[in-house]
């Protein structure tokens, strides 16, 4: 029989964060930033129909970088949950912050148990009566959650996106205009595909997340 | 509190139903055994194709044996942007199939990412009628009436009006023009026979929707007619190119005074 080699959990921890980091470090961009109009989600994305924002609940959206097939199973417990708290209860008891928690929770269940972690960071959003009541809390692969404000950037240089956000008051932008900043802040030329969304702050109906199609 | 459940994460269906009748059966509108008194009951609800789809209204009572249990009772709603479902039967029980499946209808959209075609949505709603079975046997019946904007065929995109009725074990019929449903539907679907044509605008559609209620009214007790003292108005929604809307109450209220005016001076309505 042989001895299986001893990995110090430090070194495997490390292993496992470096990998999930390289993996979403190729994948392209996103940006959720909240604007007087809503919140504006904003993903560079060559495809029209495998999507990296989605609705989850009437205030909620959801953004993803990483591996596909692994954000989207995401995607969908959130909504499973979302829906099932909604109707148990009631449409205003779901909150961004449970399904925080929840994400939060699998992921860092995944990182530390599996045999491997998933290769994704998520942004969870919830919109607010007004800019400074909006929630946007970021979750790490490893289930690290930190609550940001204004604009959130994932993915290939989100570091870089984020600096030239650092000095511009977001959330005292109209929705065009957050656009056009985030496009130049994610660095896109003209022609970039791109998939662009918004929870809209100003519409009457409970749903408010609507997609921007003809992504100006 | 450890995140999502595997059944969160590893579900295949796009079905909120399913979904629930898993993972929390209590939630599911049931009720063991028979209730000792009679539970309130909503009747009346009708629908009809227009020029550009469909109108469907709902009175506003709902009785319990010879007591009217409530005058404002809400029959007609929204099932999302381009369909609409009216209940009648057992209120209690219609009220939850409706929340369930207006639940049902945006799930699927949300985890498919595109919305159930207007066949499906029908087809759905059968289902879940299906699963009540056994309530209706213990005559705790609840029938749905489901209208909205859809393609006929894969062949043919373009959206019209149809119409769905349901029978208690979960029948689903199309109709072709108009339907009505509860126990006000006698009188009602004569007015709609008599009064229906061919490209309604939504103005003509309220007044012969207020013209059908007010006859099954006038021969049943259990439905409502436009009670204009208290400003109580029949519920009127309609599906269009723009979506659905609901008629203002306003609208629905000044259109039951005119036709009131006509009926009092005893001339024939327009």
């Amino acid at each position: 029989m042989s001895t299986p080699f001893y990995v110090s959990p430090e070194q495997l921890m490390k292993d496992r964060a470096e990998f999930a980091r390289k993996g979403i470090a190729r994948g392209r961009p996103v940006l959720v930033l909240s604007c007087a109009d809503g919140i504006l989600l904003l993903a560079e994305n060559p495809s029209s129909s495998l999507h990296k924002i989605a609705e989850v609940y009437d205030r909620i959206g959801f953004a993803a970088v990483g591996k596909y097939n692994e954000f989207e199973g995401l995607r969908q417990a959130g909504v499973r949950y979302a829906d099932l708290r909604g109707y148990s209860y009631d449409r205003g008891d779901v909150s961004a912050r449970g399904l925080a928690n929840a994400y939060a929770q699998t992921l860092a269940g995944v990182f530390t148990t599996e045999q491997k972690p998933f290769e994704v960071d998520l942004i969870v959003a919830e919109l607010g009566a007004a800019p400074e009541d909006d929630r946007l809390f970021r979750i790490s692969f490893d289930g690290s959650v930190s609550h940001e404000r204004g604009h959130v950037a994932l993915g290939a240089g989100a570091d870089a996106i984020a600096k030239r956000l650092a000095d511009v008051d977001v959330t005292a932008l109209g929705l065009s205009e957050a656009l056009r900043r985030g496009r130049e802040a994610m660095g896109l030329a003209a022609d970039t595909a791109i998939e662009a969304a918004v929870l809209d702050r100003a519409t009457d109906f409970h749903r408010t997340f609507r997609r921007l199609e003809g992504d100006a | 509190m450890s995140g999502f459940g595997p059944a969160f994460l590893t579900s295949t269906s796009t079905s909120f139903f399913d979904l629930v009748s898993s993972l929390r059966p209590e939630a599911l509108p049931a009720t063991p055994g028979t209730p000792q008194s009679l539970p309130p009951e909503g009747t009346t609800v009708l629908a009809f194709r227009t020029a550009d789809g469909v109108l469907m209204a709902g009175d506003r009572r709902a009785t319990a044996g010879h007591h009217i249990a409530s005058r404002r009772i809400e029959k007609v709603h929204r099932a999302d942007a381009t369909s609409v479902i009216g209940i009648a039967g057992t209120a209690g029980l219609a009220l939850e199939l409706i929340r369930l499946f207006q639940v049902e209808l945006e799930h699927y959209e949300k985890i498919e990412g595109t919305p159930l075609s207007l066949e499906g949505r029908a087809n759905r709603l059968a289902a879940m009628l299906r699963s009540n079975l056994g309530l209706a046997l213990q005559g705790l019946a609840v029938v749905p009436l489901f209208a909205g904007l859809g393609a006929r065929s894969a062949r043919d995109p373009s959206p019209v009006g149809r119409i769905f009725s349901f029978d208690v074990t979960g029948g689903k019929y199309e109709e072709v023009d108009h339907h009505a449903i509860g126990s006000g539907a006698g009188p009602a679907r004569s007015a709609l026979k008599r009064l229906w044509h061919e490209g309604l605008d939504t103005e003509t559609g309220v007044r012969i929707a207020l013209e059908a209620l007010t006859d099954a009214a006038d021969d049943d007790a259990a439905t409502g007619g436009p009670d204009i003292v208290r400003g109580i108005a029949p519920l009127i929604r309609a599906v269009g190119p723009d979506g659905e809307q609901r008629v203002p109450e306003d609208e629905v209220l000044a259109a039951a005074s005119a036709l009131a005016d006509v009926q009092m001076r005893g001339e024939a309505t327009p």
